[in-house]
């Protein structure tokens, strides 16, 4: 909140340099507006960008660094022998003097010394602060000074405007290299920390998943299990009964639309599909648990079949639902993109409209579909609400649509979710899964969008 | 001989036939094809009908709540046995015994019966306390009235008068004969009826389905989209703007664009991860926060901007661009002062839909400890909050068969929200939709 107020005076001190800056550029060129190189606007956006940037840029540098620096002061005022205890256990010290600090109840503390910690923190934190707000509301100032005297007719201020602007939009275009990094960086971190405890053979072709640690070491199961295979099998099963109810449906919908469908029609029915693509995932969970799953289990006993309440088929049924606006809405694209030529061409040799679909406009689709069939099975896979509300937990080795099977994604919840132990294997394991659906899915996509790619500029 | 007479002597009956039956096979495959197409259009539709009738049904009733008219005597001595009336006695006073005092004096043959007291203090809710305390707190003078008001029923009360609870024990029923008499009773004096449900729209979560209200999950949402929107419409526009009018073709800008394309289809766990990973492990943002939540939505929201973004700005001809460049406009000034302008009803339109996305968004979230139970609102972005997807799954891990209702009308303001939202999309895209 501190910061936010120090940014806004920040900003309101650049707003009065640039109209210090403005002013001062009508003063220089007098007379002689013409001799100025750049309209007078410029010099004001030149003025508040030395006023905000070098104390934002301070404000940055300042905020990455002090949490580090604080927490060594702090660790350091420590008594000895806490100072002594391994990085994990002193870790979590440090964790308990950043809560204290934070909530401020310092008599809740467990030890007389860890609230002193505390107040040490708190006091050193607003030392740093008040530094902080000094220095940068200083450097603003003398920022804008230092602009204000540079100002000169001569001086070439849109050019050096720009070129700052044109910085910003480079630095903004590669947030999304950033992101991918990140992403990166923080599974495979976890993960090879995981790794080092479970071996990766083991988790990637164990057939034995119960992630529980027992809280003995004697007890039965205290080790846990983290052989992922039925996981992978869960997700493969629901996705599979998912594109089995999308494909279809999506593709001969897409088809319609595209081929036979009259203007007037298309104009109700493709924003209807597009409410389906618009609904929260959540809201399918629901609709799974609610409806779709009771409907099943009451047909299963008619037939006289046994339909688990969280059974794969209600799961992956849903799912399909929520995937088929999706199929139809891309299949639509790549037909629409087929020359007319073609289907006229099969119209000339007197082939009827579903013939020249089924074997002219089809094939030259085809990549094209592929490619969105590719996007959407990525999509199920990675699709986490409605499988963790309709899915079940337990981790079962089977491909009956019936029975209750688990994914990837409901285990990274339910790992995740709730207590985090960042040295015990069981949190762990859930960056490991995290870093399978990563790359699975990164894999579909990328050879999706390539084979989509190559398809369009065949047409184009 | 003729032409005629050759073609007469060839024996043609049969093939004029059999092109017949052929043709009426062929047209008979192709309609059996369009009733397909028919057929899987019209399957999708019903499947969204479905959806919305099941939740829309199932939630409405959530919308009004059955109350009880109760009279309170604000005792004195219950409430504040010292007489000092500060602030701390008032808020500690003991009014469950003012509440019981009120329905025993509707009901007094119950006055000596320990049992049968407690069968008539679970007909109401325990926020009955709550009202009169807080309406004891607003104006201590009122202590030593009779006041009258309307206070809630206890969940099952609600859900029996909404028929969606048998009053047979054997089917489900919740209350004996004697409790059916009293809550029958005072439905035929006028002395329980339903009203608009105000609780839902101006509470925080709570155990009590009847209590429970989703302001705090409305706050803690506004709260993450006013950080998403602050982010990510600045970074998404500027990237767009880059990669449109000035980027150079080469592999770094190929490099980016694969990674956007990617990141619109990385599944939105994964960015709950490294919300997780870098956010709270790293950079020690607090847990639970709409601030980090805003975050980890940016992300989401992001590529759908971009890719919009840049849609708008392709859509521009390029002899608006030609002709600032020749009246003397740097780049710069051709894209703030001609190009984005045009552009702004697509990027603006794109935005809401980003937004769209990430209102609905929740595995981020739960990763990010946005999954709590929290009574309070959030005052600030940085309290621990939900948001309106996670309280619906919350809900939807209740077990009590009143939070179903509330599930449904958690939904119900959801897809209000996703329909008002996409409307504007809509309204803004027709109103300012150029054709070049």
């Amino acid at each position: 909140m501190q910061v936010l107020v120090l940014l806004l005076v920040l900003l309101i001190l650049s707003i009065v340099g640039f109209r210090l800056g403005r002013g001062r550029a009508v003063r220089v060129a007098g007379s002689k507006p013409g001799t100025l190189h750049s309209l007078p606007d410029y010099y004001g956006y030149y003025v508040a960008l030395w006023c905000g940037l070098p104390a934002l840029a301070l404000i940055v540098l300042w905020l990455s660094l002090d949490g580090t620096l604080l927490q060594m002061l702090v660790e350091r005022a420590l008594p000895v022998q806490t100072q002594a205890l391994p990085a994990s256990q002193l870790a979590l010290v440090m964790n308990e003097v950043r809560n204290l600090a934070q909530s401020g109840m310092f008599s809740q503390a467990s030890s007389p010394a860890i609230a002193k910690a505390a107040i040490q923190f708190n006091n050193l934190h607003a030392i740093s602060f008040a530094a902080m707000a000094a220095l940068a509301l200083s450097l603003c100032v003398a920022g804008g000074l230092l602009g204000l005297r540079i100002i000169h007719p001569k001086l070439r201020a849109r050019n050096q405007v720009e070129t700052v602007v044109k910085l910003f939009l480079i630095a903004s275009s590669t947030a999304a290299i950033f992101t991918t990094i990140g992403i990166v960086l923080s599974l495979l971190f976890e993960s090879l920390r995981f790794f080092s405890m479970i071996p990766i053979t083991n988790f990637l072709f164990g057939l034995d998943w119960s992630p529980q640690m027992a809280m003995r070491a004697d007890q039965v199961g205290a080790s846990g299990a983290f052989g992922a295979v039925p996981l992978f099998t869960g997700t493969l099963l629901i996705s599979v009964i998912a594109m089995l109810v999308a494909t279809p449906i999506g593709l001969m919908s897409a088809i319609y639309m595209a081929e036979y469908a009259h203007p007037k029609f298309r104009a109700v029915a493709k924003p209807l599909l597009e409410v389906l693509a618009g609904i929260p995932t959540v809201v399918y969970g629901f609709f799974a648990v609610l409806t779709v799953a009771p409907f099943l289990r009451e047909l299963g006993d008619i037939l006289h079949i046994d339909i688990a309440s969280e059974s794969a088929l209600a799961t992956g049924v849903v799912m399909g639902i929520m995937i088929i606006p999706f199929i139809s809405s891309l299949s639509d694209d790549v037909l629409t993109a087929v020359p007319d030529s073609l289907r006229q061409g099969a119209y000339g040799l007197g082939a009827t409209r579903s013939e020249t679909i089924k074997q002219v406009v089809m094939p030259a689709a085809l990549p094209g579909i592929v490619g969105g069939l590719l996007l959407a099975v990525s999509r199920a896979i990675g699709e986490t609400m409605i499988v963790v509300m309709a899915a079940g937990l337990s981790a079962r080795l089977t491909a009956n649509p019936f029975e209750a099977v688990t994914t990837v994604t409901v285990q990274i919840v339910t790992l995740l979710v709730g207590d985090q132990e960042f040295d015990s294997p069981k949190t762990l394991s859930a960056f490991a899964l995290g870093l399978v659906l990563f790359v699975v899915t990164l894999i579909l996509n990328v050879v999706a969008l390539h084979v989509v790619r190559k398809y369009r500029e065949k047409y184009d | 001989m003729t032409d005629t007479d050759l073609v007469q002597n060839v024996p043609l009956t049969g093939i004029a036939e059999k092109v017949g039956a052929r043709l009426s096979r062929r047209h008979a495959a192709e309609r059996r094809f369009r009733a397909y197409g028919i057929a899987s259009v019209a399957m999708a539709v019903v499947f969204l009908a479905v959806l919305l009738t099941s939740i829309i049904g199932k939630g409405y009733s959530a919308f009004y709540q059955h109350e009880v008219q109760i009279t309170v005597a604000l005792d004195p001595a219950v409430i504040d046995p010292d007489g000092k009336r500060d602030h701390h006695a008032l808020e500690v006073g003991d009014y469950r015994t003012l509440v019981r005092n009120a329905m025993v004096s509707m009901f007094p043959e119950v006055a000596d019966n320990r049992h049968e007291r407690r069968e008539l203090m679970d007909l109401v809710s325990e926020g009955a306390e709550e009202l009169l305390r807080d309406k004891v707190l607003a104006n201590p003078a009122l202590i030593g009235s009779t006041q009258t008001l309307w206070v809630p029923v206890t969940a099952d009360v609600d859900q029996l008068l909404k028929g969606h609870m048998s009053r047979d024990p054997a089917r489900g029923g919740q209350f004996s004969e004697r409790q059916l008499g009293w809550i029958d009773s005072l439905t035929t004096h006028g002395l329980l009826k339903s009203h608009f449900n105000t609780w839902l729209w101006t509470q925080g979560d709570s155990r009590q389905p009847e209590l429970a209200g989703l302001l705090g999950a409305m706050v803690g949402s506004f709260y993450s989209l006013v950080v998403t929107l602050l982010l990510s419409f600045p970074l998404g526009v500027a990237t767009a703007i880059y990669l449109e009018e000035f980027a150079p073709q080469n592999r770094w800008t190929d490099l980016i664009e694969v990674n956007i394309n990617n990141l619109a289809a990385v599944p939105s766990i994964v960015f709950g991860l490294l919300g997780l990973e870098m956010f709270l492990n790293v950079f020690h943002l607090p847990r639970s926060a709409p601030l980090v939540g805003g975050l980890a939505l940016t992300l989401v929201s992001l590529p759908t901007i971009i890719i919009a973004s840049r849609v708008a700005l392709k859509a521009v001809p390029p002899w608006i661009r030609e002709a600032a460049l020749g009246l003397g406009a740097s780049r710069w000034q051709m894209v703030v002062h001609h190009v984005l302008p045009l552009a702004m009803p697509g990027v603006l339109t794109g935005t809401i839909i980003g937004m769209a996305r990430a209102v609905g968004e929740t595995a981020p979230l739960l990763m990010i400890g946005m999954v709590a139970f929290i009574v309070d609102i959030p005052a600030t972005p940085l309290d621990p909050a939900t948001a309106l997807p996670v309280q619906v799954y919350l809900w939807a891990a209740s077990p009590e068969r009143a939070f179903v209702e509330r599930t449904s009308a958690a939904i119900i303001v959801l897809l209000l929200f996703l329909g008002v939202m996409n409307a504007g999309a809509i309204y803004l895209r027709k109103k300012f939709e150029r054709r070049w």
